[in-house]
C-alpha cells in the first residue's frame, strides 16, 4: 500500500512508516525516551531525503511528549519554573539552530552534519549509559548516589533564582545554557534531546530524578513545536502526512513498550538502551568512515 | 477553419517568395502524433503512471519519442575523504538539466541516425545540452557531466535503455511512455521525431504536465505559501494526537 508525501514528493509504502513509528514507539514506552534520535536515521535510512527526515521527526515528537508530559503533570512531576527556564534558551536555540541548518542545507553539507552531530553526541551518552548501568548492575541493587553539595564554577554564576520544586538555589544561566543547546540540536538532528537533558539535569544541575522526566518532556513539546514551526516557514521541510503516520505507528506501539518495559529492572533497561543509542551511533559513524558506494550527489538546486 | 489557414498559407508563401513556390516533397503534414493523456495527475495513491503516445506517418519511416522533464540547475558533488570522514568536497552546477528524461525508438539509434543530426536535436543521452554554470577544464565538466547522468540513472530518472516504438501495420505507430513515482512535478515535453535516411525530417513536440492534484497539491500550496501556518497546523495535528493518547490510555 503506498502513498504518496506531499513534501518529500516521493512515494512511500504505509505499512514500512506505520511501522517505523511503531519501533520507535515501542523503544519510546520500553525506555521512557522521546525516540526521536532513532526517528531521523531510520526515515533517512529508507530513502526520506535528511532535510525531511530531519524537520518531519521533530514535528511527530509533539505527540508522544504532550502525552507523556500530561501524566506526569497529573502527578505534580512538572517543574514549570525550571521548565520556562530551559525553554527560554531552547527557543532561541532552535531559532539559531533552524538558521544554521537552513545554511548547511544551501551549503550541500547538512547530510554530514546531521550525521557527525549524531555520531558524537549518541557516542559519549552511550558510553556514559553503559558505564553508569553496568557499574548499578555490579553494584546489585546498590543505588547509585549523585555528588552533593559539591562547590563546582557553576556556584560562581549570577543571576541565581530558586527552584522550589527541583530543591534547587542556582543561576538562571545554567538551564537557559542548557536549553539552549538543546534547541540547537533539536533543529540540526530533529531529537526533542532528552536523551542529553536528562543526564545534564541530573548530574550537572543536580535535580531530583523524579521531576527530571516531566520537566525535560515539558521543554521538548515546546522546543520541537517551534522547530517545526521555523522549518515550516524557512525551509518548508515539514512532510504532515509523513508527520501523522509515525504518530499513529507510534501511539500503539508505545503502549506495547510500556508493558514490556515494566516487566524489566531499571539497570537492565539501562543497558540495554545504552547498547541501542551505542548501535545506532556505530552504524552513522560507518557511514562516515567507509568509503561511499555513490561518491557523487545530486541535488537539484533551483528552477530558472 | 482549415480553408482559412490555406488561404493564410498560400498568401504567406506568395510573400515569402520564390522557395515557398517550388514543389517541396517534406509537408509537415507527414506526421502526427498525440498523448492518451496531457496531464499525470499525482495523486496520494501514485505510484508511477504510464502514458500512451500514438500517431501515424504517411510513408515508412523511423520514429524516435523523447521525454525532458522540467529543467532546472542540477548540483554535482563529489565525497572526497577529509580528516577520515566523507565529505562533500568539490561541486560543479548544470543549468539546463532535465528533472527527467527518457527514449524510445523503433529501432537502435545508431542504425538510423547520423551522429551529427543527434547531437544537433539533443537525441540521446551524450548529446544532451548540459550547461556547467562556472568555467571549467573539459576534463572535470566531462567528469561531472558523466556522474550527473549516472546518478539520475541510478534514481531512475534518465532512461538506461532505448524504449520500444511498435509499428501497427507500416503507418501506425505507438509506445507507452513511464512516469515513474519519483518523477519531478513540472512541465514535460514529448518530442516525436520522424528520421529518415539518418536525418530527422519532421518533429512534433506536445507538454505534458506531471502535477499534484487534490489533497497533494492542496497541502503542497499551502505548506509554501503559508509556512508558518502550516507548521503551526502540523503541531496542532500532533499535539492533538498525543493529548488523544493520553486521554485513551490513561492508567490511573
Amino acid at each position: 500500500m503506498d502513498i504518496y508525501l506531499p513534501i518529500a514528493e516521493m512515494s512511500v509504502n504505509v505499512l514500512v512508516i506505520l511501522g517505523l513509528g511503531g519501533l520507535v514507539g515501542f523503544l519510546s514506552g520500553l525506555f521512557g525516551i522521546g525516540g526521536g534520535f532513532l526517528t531521523t536515521p531510520l526515515l533517512i535510512l529508507i530513502g526520506i531525503p535528511p532535510a525531511v527526515a530531519a524537520a518531519t521527526s521533530a514535528s511527530q515528537i509533539v505527540a508522544p511528549s504532550l502525552s507523556a508530559m500530561l501524566a506526569h503533570w497529573q502527578r505534580g512531576n512538572v517543574d514549570l519554573r525550571m521548565g520556562l527556564a530551559l525553554l527560554a534558551g531552547g527557543l532561541a536555540g532552535s531559532a539559531a539552530g533552524v538558521a544554521a541548518f537552513a545554511e548547511l542545507h544551501q551549503l550541500a553539507q547538512l547530510d554530514v552534519v546531521i550525521k557527525l552531530s549524531y555520531v558524537v553526541f549518541l557516542g559519549v551518552i552511550g558510553l556514559l549509559m553503559l558505564k553508569e548501568s553496568v557499574a548499578a548492575m555490579r553494584r546489585a541493587g546498590a543505588r547509585a548516589v549523585r555528588p552533593k553539595g559539591r562547590r563546582t564554577f557553576i556556584d560562581a554564576l549570577p543571576l541565581k533564582m530558586r527552584f522550589r520544586r527541583s530543591r534547587l538555589y542556582i543561576s538562571v544561566l545554567l538551564p537557559i545554557g542548557i536549553g539552549f543547546l538543546i534547541g540547537v540540536l533539536a533543529a540540526i538532528m530533529g531529537v526533542g534531546g532528552g536523551f542529553i537533558m536528562v543526564p545534564a539535569m541530573i548530574y550537572l544541575l543536580g535535580m531530583p530524578a523524579s521531576v527530571v522526566v516531566g520537566t525535560s518532556l515539558f521543554q521538548i513539546i515546546f522546543v520541537s513545536a517551534s522547530v517545526t514551526i521555523l522549518q515550516a516557514a524557512t525551509t518548508q521541510t515539514v512532510d504532515v502526512v509523513l508527520s501523522l503516520l509515525l504518530v499513529a505507528g507510534g501511539v500503539i506501539g508505545a503502549q506495547f513498550g510500556l508493558r514490556a518495559g515494566a516487566r524489566l529492572r531499571g539497570d537492565q533497561l539501562r543497558v540495554l538502551l545504552a547498547l541501542l543509542v551505542l548501535l545506532t551511533a556505530g552504524n552513522l559513524a560507518w557511514d562516515l568512515i567507509a568509503e561511499p558506494t555513490a561518491l557523487y550527489s545530486v541535488t537539484e538546486t533551483a528552477a530558472p | 477553419m482549415i480553408r482559412v489557414y490555406r488561404w493564410a498559407a498560400f498568401a504567406l508563401c506568395l510573400l515569402a517568395a520564390p522557395p515557398c513556390l517550388a514543389p517541396r516533397p517534406v509537408v509537415a503534414a507527414e506526421l502526427v502524433a498525440a498523448l492518451s493523456n496531457h496531464l499525470v495527475a499525482v495523486t496520494t495513491g501514485f505510484s508511477g503512471s504510464s502514458v500512451l503516445l500514438f500517431g501515424a506517418v504517411d510513408t515508412p519511416a523511423d520514429v524516435i519519442v523523447v521525454v525532458r522533464g522540467p529543467e532546472g540547475v542540477a548540483s554535482v558533488h563529489r565525497k572526497g575523504r577529509s580528516m577520515g570522514i566523507w565529505v562533500n568536497e568539490a561541486g560543479m552546477a548544470f543549468a539546463g538539466a532535465p528533472g527527467f528524461w527518457s527514449i524510445a525508438a523503433t529501432r537502435p539509434l545508431d542504425e538510423i541516425l547520423a551522429p551529427s543530426v543527434g547531437a544537433f536535436n539533443q537525441i540521446g543521452l551524450e548529446n544532451l545540452r548540459l550547461t556547467p554554470m562556472e568555467p571549467s577544464s573539459a576534463r572535470r565538466i566531462g567528469e561531472f557531466r558523466a556522474a550527473l547522468i549516472r546518478t539520475r540513472q541510478h534514481e531512475g530518472l534518465y532512461a538506461v535503455q532505448t524504449g520500444e516504438i511498435i509499428f501497427l501495420g507500416n503507418r501506425l505507430f505507438r509506445t507507452d511512455l513511464w512516469i515513474p513515482a519519483n518523477a519531478p512535478i513540472g512541465t514535460y515535453s514529448v518530442t516525436v521525431f520522424l528520421v529518415r535516411d539518418g536525418d530527422v525530417i519532421s518533429a512534433e513536440t506536445t507538454p505534458l504536465v506531471v502535477g499534484k492534484v487534490g489533497f497533494e497539491a492542496r497541502v503542497y500550496q499551502f505548506a509554501h505559501q503559508f509556512g508558518l501556518f502550516y507548521g503551526a497546523l502540523a503541531v496542532l495535528l500532533a499535539a492533538a494526537a498525543g493529548w488523544l493518547a493520553n486521554m485513551v490510555f490513561r492508567r490511573d
